[in-house]
């Protein structure tokens, strides 16, 4: 099952060329571009692993791809996303995310239901690759 | 090959003619060397070589427009002289020339010392010469004194490590940044000969000559006017002489040195006006006159070395 989480998720996967141009959109509008990987994608996990620090003082997309071919090159077979984020006083926040690297297989999640009082259904997704412990899961 | 083929037909038959001086007026090198020139004094090798690749930067977009090849050249330098001819001036420069050239994209300097680059234990010293390269990308990359980077004496020194990192990257991205290496002459001489690696993917080894009396005389004359001074009439030649006497001692660091006479006089004109009248006007404020410089201490040794005296 394919993964679609953030910006473009459903779009055919951006090529590196395509990804250089969100970059380099990013960097113009002066946001600090950072990596994040992750084998865990739950939907609800929203704390990917940091590749390196933010890059707050790149300027130009080469620095970013760089960054990007070596957390590739470290994780083949991880998650890895970009996020832009904006420091600008009252916004503070991410202003773009988007998956650029995912494991050649992906299983994908099941849906889990069950039974509390009065019952009542409470229901879960679950990853199928989280059953394997952390580093072996892809 | 069979793309350089298709192209060929439109070359070998209705040569479109080329207007070049339309090009080059269109480009704005014209202001950038104009520039180079009015603000930078002497510097002859290296304005003409600065000519030579705004010139070869201009011929190869018109390339690219017809079709041609055209492979973007290396441009990684060093430059080397002696104290105070203009290295870190002109590197400074390199960025912007380079950027209005459309050789590099963002037109940053990044420069850095050993400090930035070399770590001080194993294993820091990659991501930190990393972490510099990647913020230099799209720019110039400026490293000062860069013979600091290898220490011979210390076979485990983590410089070698950095340097190898910097060629990989000089090698591998040449059209994200270009890299200027700068040092005293002799120093660089030694730092390439033991990394020949580095040498030999240097395309412009530039080297900066000496100033002439005539071409101080000139710095200094630009350094005031930046500063809002001036030279009164006797001033000038008694600064000349000034500046003759100060090349023939040791340590003499060319406009470094001017700079710093220039700053002495300031000091000295200062005292001057307030020891004198308390009307001042702005002729006298903006004014360097012969006591200023006259009261050099090179000016006073003259007379005790005639007569013998120790000073």
């Amino acid at each position: 099952m394919r993964l679609t989480q953030g910006t473009f998720s459903f779009l055919p996967d951006l090529t590196d060329e395509q990804i250089r141009a969100q970059v380099e959109y990013c960097l113009a509008k002066g946001w600090a571009v950072a990596i994040e990987y992750t084998d865990d994608p739950h939907p609800r996990n929203a704390y990917w692993e940091m590749f390196g620090l933010p890059m707050f003082d790149v300027r130009d997309a080469a620095g970013v791809m760089t960054e990007l071919r070596a957390c590739r090159n470290t994780f083949p077979e991880h998650y890895i996303k970009v996020n832009a984020f904006d420091s600008t006083h009252g916004r503070e926040s991410l202003r773009l995310s988007f998956i650029v690297g995912r494991p050649s297989r992906e299983p994908g999640f099941r849906l889990e239901r069950q039974e509390s009082a009065g019952r009542r259904i409470r229901y879960t997704t679950h990853s199928y690759a989280v059953d394997r412990p952390e580093g072996e899961r892809y | 090959m069979s793309a350089l083929r298709d192209h060929m037909p439109g070359i070998d038959g209705g040569t479109p003619s080329l207007d070049l001086g339309a090009a080059f007026r269109d480009s704005h090198v014209a202001e950038v060397l104009d520039e180079l020139d009015r603000e930078l004094v002497g510097l002859v090798p290296v304005k003409s070589r600065i000519r030579d690749i705004a010139s070869l930067l201009l011929v190869d977009r018109l390339r690219r427009d017809l079709g041609l090849n055209a492979g973007a050249p290396s441009l990684h330098m060093s430059f080397t002289g002696n104290p105070g001819t203009g290295k870190t001036t002109v590197a400074l420069r390199m960025a912007q020339i380079l950027h209005r050239l459309g050789y590099v994209r963002k037109g940053q300097l990044t420069a850095v010392t050993r400090d930035d680059l070399v770590g001080q234990y194993i294993g820091h010293t990659a991501p930190k010469t990393r972490e510099v390269l990647k913020r230099a990308m799209g720019g110039v990359l400026f490293i000062d004194e860069a013979y600091y980077l290898y220490r011979p004496e210390n076979e485990r020194d983590y410089g070698q490590e950095s340097i190898e990192i910097l060629l990989q990257v000089m090698e591998n991205q040449r059209e994200d940044l270009v890299v200027i290496l700068a040092g005293y002459k002799d120093r660089m001489d030694t730092f390439f000969r033991s990394n020949p690696g580095l040498s030999s993917r240097i395309a412009h080894h530039i080297e900066f000559p000496d100033y002439s009396a005539d071409e101080l005389l000139a710095i200094s004359r630009l350094m005031l006017e930046r500063l809002q001074y001036r030279f009164s009439p006797a001033a000038e030649p008694l600064f000349r002489e000034y500046l003759e006497r100060r090349m023939a001692r040791p340590h003499f660091a060319n406009a470094r040195s001017v700079r710093n006479a220039l700053d002495r006089a300031r000091l000295r004109q200062a005292s001057r006006l307030l020891g004198g009248s308390d009307a001042v006007s702005r002729e006298d404020l903006m004014t360097l006159d012969v006591d200023d410089i006259k009261a050099s201490r090179l000016f006073r040794e003259a007379a005790p070395r005639l007569t013998g005296e120790k000073q």
